[in-house]
């Protein structure tokens, strides 16, 4: 009798073991997919924000280009056609946009175009100088307030007050969609623009040159660098007080947060070296250090997976140290420091803060062209668009996270593909 | 200009190399014996004696030029009694009038006679440059063609030159730290000069007033820092709820539980995770989280702020799960398999298993793991620039808006940095407050976890 109550007693507890268990793993489990899901909310929340932002709206306008109001003649030279009047035959176009406006509802209608429409106007013409007296209809960029609504980023239904566009342009805009005088095509302004106060003009041109002028500056320093130093610590330097400071700062640096090197960068490279504010250069040179600690930590290991029979080889046939480790060792872990330094490049490529420390913040309208040049980077303009109140920034900042997460993965696959086609298994 | 200069660095440093080589193959057929060391290792020699010194030339210049051209044009500036002028906007004009001769209309005259000082000085410092290069060059190759003979151990030569390098290079590391350190420092110092430091760390009011200008504040800034360390701390919490258990319990369950083939899908999964810029998670956190935290404190009856400390610290939690994850994975790898076949052989089941086996055997690692954690947190930037306040709020709510250090940081430097007043300077005793915190943190957790290695190998 009271063995079986015994028994009864041992399996109901077994039970509840094995149904704590499977709690316990399905707690890891969930947890698990939380986190993967979390990712996976991360990446459509870019992608639905951003995917808008390779669109834009453009809308079409007839131009007249009248030789009296251009002050042009068919014949004039190209320096006196660069002189154009071209304002004036967009004001003209735009006054009879719609049939019958009044003055105030010309100014209205005015701001349903991108302030690049006067451009837009010019080139054609300079493109097509034989239109000189014609009626043309060109498709030019609408204003960025009209995109985002036609876009469905911004919402008809606000009060007039809160928004951006009131009811009568609203009306224009509607009167523009029924009459197919507005569509929507591929934004190369987003490639091929640098930064702009005007949402529909900006792109990442700028930013991404920047970039690509701060990893230049970051690869050319850290990577020699780091190579040297790994090829020191693991292969020469002696066991004593100092090698080991080397080790314990280099993993002491790995571990301090990136803002206090943009502090370095400012209190030292700059104010003291005086160094150019703002530019790749400077840029460049806190991320290099910044990365460095990662990249040695991988060459080193890169380094240690070389055999020591290698080495010993060459020095059994007589090569002096240095020449095993520079004719052997060192050849033989290069793919695998080539990864480790991607790697680290892609650190530096995410990493906003030390460049803010630097003054890469500034609004930089152009399309930096060298070291020395003041630019911006991408993950800084992601930052200034979307600290921006200007609503067709934010699709902006999506679309260059889209970017920069493209570059990365690109920098990743690339250092795995090295990894898979150099590394050699002993 | 200094594109050009490296041009012909490399000239220089490539005939440098074929006039080694061919010098001591003629040396040594004149005097008839064989060289000591390969020819390569002469020219090699000659060819470090040419770049060396053009590279100290190189960078001096790089460095110092601006500065001392700067002085100069400063020093010679005409003054004109009476007026006051700001040093940098000053030289900011020159140099664009300097750069840009049409800004020069409507420029005063002494504006316009010192762009031009600035700009014939350019001039001489280049010409001077590029002749320095060249003068060191050659200085550098004769003098190491003295050497060209074939008795010359050429080979020792360059070996001990490369071990030099390799020792600078090793050594970068520490200058880093010395600069980190020493501008931290240095900075600071200004700022307690004014500010008390007894007022930084205890007192809780932060309303830094900028200067409207030189000797004239709008009014008597204070500098308590206390509402910053706290809200730092109120988002690391709430980042730390999020992590741990999620990092945690993703790690045992990739460890103990799952299959070879789960752990190959999820592991690079969660690198992705690891890999994505802060300032990505910054734009979630401002776009979906914090709209989304609003609304839950408004159906709980909650006024929850747009920048509230519990949306950036829930992102925050997300940013570090991997970082979590994959260092308590290791430590949890590293427990020996014997540990958990002496508690399964005895009857107990896997989560019995790990719970009061495992766990307990890998506690250094994971505290480790999780100090690591803190003080990546602390030190994160992005997401709380964006996504948490910048108005410091002495709270234990996480849906008020609160400020960290690194926040106030950006917010200080961003813009006019000036460093004549204590605002702008309040940033580096910040930094280094971060810096000594991040430090601390991290070589406490360092000695944890290497004990803790210790103990299983």
């Amino acid at each position: 009798m009271n063995n079986s109550i015994a028994k009864e007693k041992i399996i109901s507890l077994r039970k509840k073991r094995s149904l704590e268990d499977m709690r316990f793993k399905y707690y890891g489990f969930t947890a698990m997919c939380l986190s993967l899901a979390v990712l996976v909310f991360l990446l459509y929340t870019i992608f639905s924000k951003g995917y808008t932002a390779f669109q834009k709206t453009i809308v079409l306008l007839e131009v007249d280009y009248n030789q009296e109001v251009l002050k042009l003649t068919p014949d004039s030279s190209d320096e006196d056609m660069e002189k154009g009047k071209f304002f004036r035959v967009k004001k003209q176009a735009i006054e009879n946009f719609f049939p019958d406006l009044s003055k105030s509802d010309i100014k209205l209608v005015k701001k349903l175009f991108s302030i690049n429409v006067d451009k837009e106007i010019k080139d054609y013409f300079l493109d097509n100088p034989e239109v000189i007296n014609t009626k043309q209809q060109i498709w030019v960029t609408a204003h960025s307030d009209v995109d985002q609504l036609l876009k469905g980023n911004s919402r008809r239904d606000v009060p007039e007050d809160r928004r951006k566009l009131n009811d009568i342009q609203l009306s224009y805009v509607d009167q523009l969609v029924e009459e197919n005088r507005v569509k929507q095509v591929f934004n190369n302004f987003f490639f091929t623009k640098a930064d702009s106060r005007h949402p529909e003009i900006a792109g990442v041109a700028g930013s991404f040159m920047g970039s690509l002028f701060t990893l230049f500056t970051v690869f050319i320093l850290s990577f020699p660098i780091a190579i040297g130093a790994s090829v020191y610590l693991e292969e020469f330097a002696p066991k004593n007080r100092i090698t080991e400071l080397i080790e314990v700062n280099i993993s002491n640096l790995a571990a301090v947060p990136s803002i206090v090197f943009g502090l370095l960068g400012l209190g030292v490279l700059l104010n003291v070296f005086g160094l150019p504010r703002s530019t790749p250069l400077v840029g460049g040179s806190v991320l290099a250090l910044m990365t460095l600690p990662t990249i040695i930590i991988a060459c080193r290991a890169s380094l240690k997976a070389v055999p020591p029979s290698i080495k010993e080889g060459a020095l059994a046939v007589g090569a002096t140290k240095t020449q095993a480790v520079f004719h052997h060792v060192v050849p033989l872990a290069l793919p695998g420091t080539l990864t480790g330094t991607i790697i680290g490049l892609a650190q530096a490529l995410g990493e906003t803060a030390p460049l803010i420390m630097i003054g890469m913040i500034a609004f930089i309208p152009n399309i930096p062209t060298g070291l020395t040049e003041p630019s911006a980077a991408l993950p800084v303009q992601i930052y200034l668009w979307v600290e921006s109140a200007e609503r067709g920034f934010q699709e902006k900042s999506a679309a260059a996270i889209m970017v920069i997460l493209i570059f990365l993965f690109m920098m990743n696959a690339i250092a795995v593909f090295l990894r898979n086609r150099f590394e050699r298994k002993w | 200009m200094f594109f050009w200069s490296l041009v012909l660095i490399a000239v220089g440093i490539f005939s440098s190399f074929i006039y080694g080589r061919s010098r001591i193959k003629l040396n040594s057929k004149k005097q008839g014996t064989k060289s000591k060391s390969l020819p390569n290792y002469y020219a090699q020699y000659v060819l470090m004696w040419c770049l060396f010194p053009a590279l100290i030339v190189y960078f001096s210049w790089a460095i110092f030029q601006e500065q001392i051209i700067q002085n100069i044009v400063i020093s010679n500036f005409e003054f004109i009694e009476g007026a006051v002028y700001n040093e940098g906007l000053l030289l900011a004009e020159i140099r664009n009038v300097a750069n840009n001769p049409s800004f020069a209309d409507g420029k005063s005259i002494e504006i316009i006679n010192a762009a031009s000082h600035y700009s014939s000085l350019r001039q001489i410092s280049q010409i001077s440059f590029y002749t320095s290069i060249i003068i060191i060059m050659l200085l550098g190759a004769l003098y190491a063609s003295q050497k060209l003979k074939p008795e010359f151990h050429a080979q020792h030569t360059i070996e001990k030159y490369i071990q030099y390098v390799l020792i600078f290079c090793s050594s970068v590391a520490i200058f880093t730290t010395i600069g980190i350190v020493f501008s931290l420092i240095f900075e600071s110092l200004r700022f307690f000069a004014e500010v008390s430091i007894f007022e930084f760390l205890f007192s809780t009011e932060w309303y830094p007033f900028i200067p409207i200008r030189e000797g004239q504040t709008a009014a008597e800034g204070s500098f308590g820092a206390v509402p910053i360390f706290a809200g730092t701390f109120l988002v690391m919490v709430v980042a730390m709820c999020v992590a741990v258990p999620l990092g945690l319990l993703t790690a045992i369950y990739l460890a103990e539980y799952a299959s070879q083939r789960v752990r190959k899908i999820v592991k690079p999964l969660l690198e992705i995770l690891a890999g994505i810029p802060t300032i990505v998670y910054g734009f979630f956190a401002f776009v979906s989280v914090a709209p989304f935290v609003k609304a839950f404190g408004q159906s709980i009856g909650i006024d929850a702020s747009p920048t509230s400390a519990l949306a950036a610290g829930m992102v925050m939690g997300v940013m570090i799960i991997p970082f979590i994850s994959s260092l308590s994975d290791d430590v949890i790898n590293s427990v020996p398999q014997s540990l958990r076949e002496a508690s399964l052989g005895i009857g107990a089941n896997k989560a019995e298993t790990i719970k009061k086996v495992i766990l307990p055997a890998a506690l250094p690692g994971i505290v480790g793991a999780f100090l690591l954690a803190i003080s990546r947190a602390i030190g994160e930037t992005m997401i709380v620039v964006v996504a948490a306040g910048t108005a410091p709020n002495l709270t234990g709510n996480p849906f008020e808006n609160v400020t960290t250090v690194t926040v106030q940081i950006v917010v200080a430097l961003i813009g006019d940095q000036e460093f004549d007043n204590p605002r702008t300077l309040s940033a580096f005793a910040l930094g280094l407050v971060l810096f000594v915190i991040t430090l601390f943190l991290n070589i406490i957790a360092l000695q944890i976890v290497k004990r803790y290695r210790e103990r299983y190998e």
